[in-house]
């Protein structure tokens, strides 16, 4: 393990800094009359240790913001941070470095390669950083995500749930400072899609993980533990400890209050 | 459908533009091989005619040894016939003329100056400003120690009027006085880049032709209001059957047809190029489509749901395949022809330029050709995958994923079915264990077996890519790359395809000429006692001679125990040409070779004796002590007796004495072979041997292992033309996996995205698609130096009556061969590779 990791790690146990955050982020597309502003003075702080849901209708900017927070897009103004880490402003050396260490990413496409066992598939970030995993860890995780019986097939010889949980396998197993998940649910059946969020949720609680998901499935943002609404670009509601009808409830008033605008 | 066809096109335009390069370039160079072959072809016509430009009716005598082009020798005519030629009625002038090859001036560095292209070096006699022939500067040679040279040949040597010169003829190195530079009419300095030496009357002849009094042949001018077809007709009444006579129109006819089989290699060589070229195509247009359509098939089937005919299907990407074709043949055509229309103006000032190259015209018949065939080689190639398009079911449309696996097991039956046909073909050919092998046989298995091997490719393309792949399983990349490399067998073995077959047929040629080189010098070795070999430095072109008053001086060395020149010629005999060498000194010649002894006796040989190989003498019935008559270059026929036979696996033909020499077409040795002394060292007699050369200049002093390798320098440049041939086929083959990578990565955009979110860095994406490229070509390139070995031995077996009696693997180029699949792997993965780290791992993440 790099020395900067064990740093940060360990800053993140000792003090309360916020593990990911934004201040005054602005994301503008294209210029001119086709001018978009995806997100407008955002600043968000997510704790450590916690299970953060982003919401909001399409076009809100949820994505857009996820992708700024992981550095897979480019702030137009303002500046994100992963622990003490400046994301602003980094090349692509430092990035891949910091995607390596200290991000994991669940998609809604679950995006394994086929070519590689569902062992092969938890393995691949640690292998690409030329790592081994910690002893125990992995079997760890792959116990957690119930797939010790399915580690030598291929994806397409698994079913789409099966498939999200290796990807989540994947996200845990370099224990990242942060994990951001967009959509996980989205491609799965009530039941897988509840299989998953179990996991997300337990992952927080029992290993500290840090988890940050985009959706707009109610159920879905109700495990997490704060979740945070954007409309327009800007946040504009911050409920704690989320119930589903709370979630829903919050949506339609934001509804309304985008018709009436 | 075309307009659909244009929009699919323009939508793929950069995968269409690399496989349509492979036609581009096959086409391009059938082209230019027919517009060069043309050019050259005029060229050589012209030039060829030039030597005979100005004659009416020439009479020679009846050739001994009739035609290998101008290299055959000139069986003369006595000096008597001129007189009686000139005695025919109708007959205005007779001249007797010496024309022969072969006149060689040393240049100031000692060395003797060439021609380019092996032009005739001429030696004539002076007979005036006769036909086009005009004096420049100075004055006809009017004494035996002056000559006139050409323009081209005083430039060459930079010689001027007054400079002392020394030639080389049949006689050993004279002096001469350079008195006057010719040209010819039309202000040129030299007939088609041929030198010419003109030498006074006197001693012409014997310069050229070995004896005074004779002439190469009797050049005749018709009094006015004779026709030289007249004038032939009454010559060949007056003068017998002993003659030819022939007008010039008859031997500028004569000359164009040895023209055109001397360009018959290059026209050959050229257009195997280009065929090759377009070989190598038909697999990038092959797997082109395929990509193509696998990637369309949704659209394919949400055509055929929305009622479009399978027919119509194909027809769109046979038109694809057309316009596709055509646009690449006819850029092709445009650049080949550019190409071979620029050469001769290129060449101007160059070597080439002194054959005085015709201007380049462009014979529509060639051009059209090779388009047709570009368009047939497309469409043909693009057929397969039109009829797979045409398949995709409309329900194709309503799946997610509908590019399935095809099974392999028609091609693998197919593949197996013909390989084992070649196979088979082999084992006939090799069965009976004898020497009288039917390369008809060998060269069909050899074909069989290469195509069943390229069909059962895409069988082996995974575990062997696999295999491969462990070169590189050391990095995580380089892992995931190998992976990749075995995930399309079709591809990848269609893209391998196209790499082996070049490097099959180099290393098949190799594999048969380093066999026959090794078997060469291990014949020779065994064959040569002699210590040191005298002979010429190359084996190509006219054989040189060198002073035979040089070995009287070598006897004499102390540390030399024996010396013999050898002199080599053809002969007839009742069974037709065969081979002669004349020794002036037989015992010392049997003490140089080994051979085995069969009947008789070796030698010494009296004037009228000779000994031959066994199998020659059996082909004539001749048993020891029969009569044999051999009729010699010089026309003379002479009656020996037979007192002997040996056998060797090195040499044959009949052994005669130095008192032939006189009548062979050259009167001087070509090779000396001499045997040292005991405890004689070799390198001092070497250095002595080479100094009393200093006056041959085209003589060297080597041993039996350089003697072989003189003598097969000729394979080396074979090979050199064929590994040409090959860069050819290997950048074709590039554009295929250049082709194959990029559409990989582009299917894989999701992939590399994903790879790039959890932390692969540009490096290691480099490294990836570079690890999948060099596993492709590994495999191919192994493929084509296994196939192309296997192929080149069961040749080589073939041919083991015909001297090859080892099998010897070019090792060091068989690794390079390897390594150049290595060295294409790379480079062809430069651009898809840079374009994969390129990737922007949002979008790739977001695409459907």
């Amino acid at each position: 393990m790099g020395g900067a990791y064990g740093r940060l790690a360990m800053g993140v146990t000792t003090t309360n800094e916020p593990a990911v955050r934004a201040d005054n982020v602005w994301k503008v597309y294209g210029s001119g009359a086709a001018e978009v502003t995806a997100l407008r003075d955002v600043s968000v702080a997510l704790a450590g240790g916690r299970f953060t849901a982003v919401m909001g209708p399409s076009g809100s900017g949820k994505s857009t913001l996820m992708h700024c927070l992981a550095g897979l897009d480019t702030v137009t103004r303002g500046e994100t941070r992963i622990g003490a880490t400046r994301v602003t402003g980094l090349h692509d050396a430092a990035l891949t470095r910091l995607r390596r260490e200290q991000i994991g990413f669940i998609f809604q496409q679950f995006n394994l390669l086929p070519t590689l066992t569902a062992r092969e598939n938890i393995l691949l970030p640690l292998a690409i950083a030329g790592r081994r995993p910690e002893p125990g860890w992995f079997d760890t995780v792959v116990d957690r995500v119930g797939l010790r019986d399915r580690l030598g097939h291929r994806p397409d010889q698994l079913s789409g749930g099966q498939q999200q949980r290796v990807a989540c396998a994947r996200a845990l197993i370099t224990r990242p400072q942060v994990v951001f998940a967009d959509e996980p649910t989205g491609n799965l059946d009530s039941r897988s899609g509840a299989d998953v969020l179990n996991f997300l949720s337990r992952s927080v609680r029992e290993f500290g993980q840090t988890i940050v998901m985009v959706t707009h499935d109610p159920t879905a943002a109700a495990y997490a533990d704060r979740v945070i609404f954007l409309a327009d670009g800007t946040v504009v509601e911050d409920l704690a400890a989320p119930t589903a009808d709370a979630v829903l409830e919050t949506m339609k008033r934001l509804d309304t209050q985008g018709a009436a605008r | 459908m075309i307009r659909a066809a244009l929009a699919g096109l323009r939508s793929r335009r950069l995968r269409m533009l690399l496989s349509a390069l492979a036609i581009v370039l096959g086409v391009a160079f059938m082209s230019a091989a027919l517009v060069v072959t043309d050019t050259l072809g005029r060229s050589l016509r012209d030039l060829y005619a030039g030597l005979h430009e100005d004659t009416q009716v020439q009479v020679t005598a009846r050739q001994v040894l009739p035609g290998i082009g101008e290299d055959s020798a000139t069986t003369p005519v006595p000096a008597a016939l001129v007189r009686r030629v000139a005695a025919v009625t109708g007959v205005a002038t007779a001249t007797g003329v010496v024309s022969e090859d072969g006149a060689r001036l040393v240049g100031a560095d000692g060395k003797v100056i060439g021609t380019s292209f092996n032009r005739p070096r001429l030696g004539t006699n002076w007979t005036g400003e006769r036909g086009s022939i005009r004096l420049r500067a100075g004055r006809a040679p009017t004494a035996p120690n002056e000559i006139a040279i050409n323009a081209a040949l005083a430039r060459a040597a930079r010689m001027q009027v007054g400079d002392r010169a020394a030639v080389l003829t049949q006689r050993p190195k004279q002096m001469f006085t350079v008195v006057g530079i010719v040209g010819y009419r039309g202000d040129r300095d030299s007939v088609g880049g041929a030198h010419q030496i003109a030498f006074h009357e006197s001693v012409a002849a014997e310069l050229m032709l070995g004896r005074p009094g004779v002439y190469s042949a009797v050049d005749v001018r018709a009094a006015p209001g004779v026709t030289p077809a007249v004038l032939r007709d009454r010559l060949r009444g007056a003068l017998g059957d002993d003659v030819v006579v022939r007008t010039g129109d008859e031997l500028r006819a004569t000359q164009s047809e040895s023209a055109r089989e001397d360009l018959a290699t290059i026209t050959l060589i050229l257009l195997a190029v280009g065929g090759i070229a377009l070989f190598v195509g038909v697999f990038l247009i092959l797997n082109t489509f395929s990509m193509v359509i696998a990637q369309r098939t949704r659209e394919l089937a949400l055509l055929r749901a929305l009622g479009a005919h399978r027919r119509q299907v194909i027809g769109s990407v046979v038109v694809e395949a057309v316009l596709v074709g055509l646009v690449a043949s006819a850029a092709g055509a445009a650049f080949g022809v550019g190409i071979a229309v620029l050469l001769p103006r290129l060449a101007g000032n160059t070597a080439v330029g002194d054959l005085g190259l015709s201007v380049a015209t462009v014979p529509p018949a060639a051009v059209l050709t090779s388009v047709a065939l570009g368009l047939a080689v497309t469409v043909v190639a693009a057929f397969g995958p039109a009829l797979r398009a045409s398949r995709v079911p409309p329900v194709a449309a309503l799946r997610a994923i509908s590019a399935v696996d095809r099974p392999l097991t028609r091609l693998t039956v197919t593949g197996a079915v013909i390989g084992a046909v070649g196979v088979a073909l082999l084992v006939i050919a090799f069965a009976d264990g004898t020497d009288d092998i039917p390369l008809g046989t060998v060269l069909g298995g050899v074909l069989a077996s290469f195509v069943g091997a390229a069909l059962l490719t895409p069988l082996i393309a995974r575990p062997a890519v696999n295999l491969i792949g462990r070169l590189f399983a050391w990095s995580p990349p380089g892992r995931l790359g190998r992976l990749n490399a075995g995930r399309n067998p079709r591809r990848t073995a269609s893209t391998a395809a196209a790499l082996m077959v070049g490097i099959a047929l180099v290393t098949a040629v190799n594999v048969v000429l380093t066999s026959a080189t090794a078997s060469f010098h291990g014949t020779a070795a065994d064959y040569y006692r002699a210590d040191l070999i005298l002979t010429e430095p190359t084996s190509t072109g006219r054989p040189q001679t060198f002073d035979p008053a040089i070995l009287d001086r070598i006897r004499a060395l102390p540390g030399v125990a024996a010396a013999t020149g050898v002199y080599d010629d053809l002969a007839l005999t009742a069974r037709g040409r065969t081979s002669i060498i004349a020794v002036d000194d037989i015992p010392a010649w049997w003490s140089t070779v080994k051979v085995e002894h069969v009947a008789g006796s070796l030698g010494p040989l009296a004037p009228d004796e000779v000994v031959a190989d066994a199998d020659t003498a059996a082909d004539l019935d001749l048993q020891i002590g029969s009569p044999v008559t051999i009729t010699f270059a010089s026309g003379r026929s002479r009656t020996f007796t037979l007192v002997g036979t040996y056998r060797s696996d090195w040499s044959g033909g009949w052994l005669m004495p130095a008192s032939v020499v006189p009548d062979l077409s050259r009167q001087q040795p070509s090779t000396g072979l001499v045997r040292l002394a005991a405890g004689a060292s070799d390198a001092d007699v070497r250095a002595q041997v080479t100094s009393l050369l200093a006056d041959s200049p085209e003589t060297v002093v080597t041993d039996p292992a350089g003697f072989v390798d003189i003598a097969t320098g000729v394979f080396r440049t074979v090979l050199a033309l064929l590994q040409v041939l090959l860069g050819v086929a290997m950048l074709i083959a590039a554009l295929g996996v250049v082709n194959t990578l990029a559409l990989s990565v582009l299917e894989r955009t999701r992939e590399l995205g994903l790879l790039r979110a959890v932390g692969l860095s540009r490096g290691q994406t480099v490294q990836l698609v570079t690890a999948e490229a060099v596993a492709i070509s590994i495999f191919g390139a192994l493929l084509g130096v296994v196939v192309g070995t296997g192929l080149g031995a069961a040749v080589a077996r073939a041919l083991r009556a015909d001297g090859i009696t080892e099998l010897a693997l070019p090792w060091t180029f068989l690794a390079a061969y390897l390594a150049s699949g290595v060295v294409i792997g790379v480079l062809a993965a430069t651009l898809p590779a840079v374009r994969a780290a390129r990737t922007d791992v949002l979008r790739a993440i977001a695409q459907e």
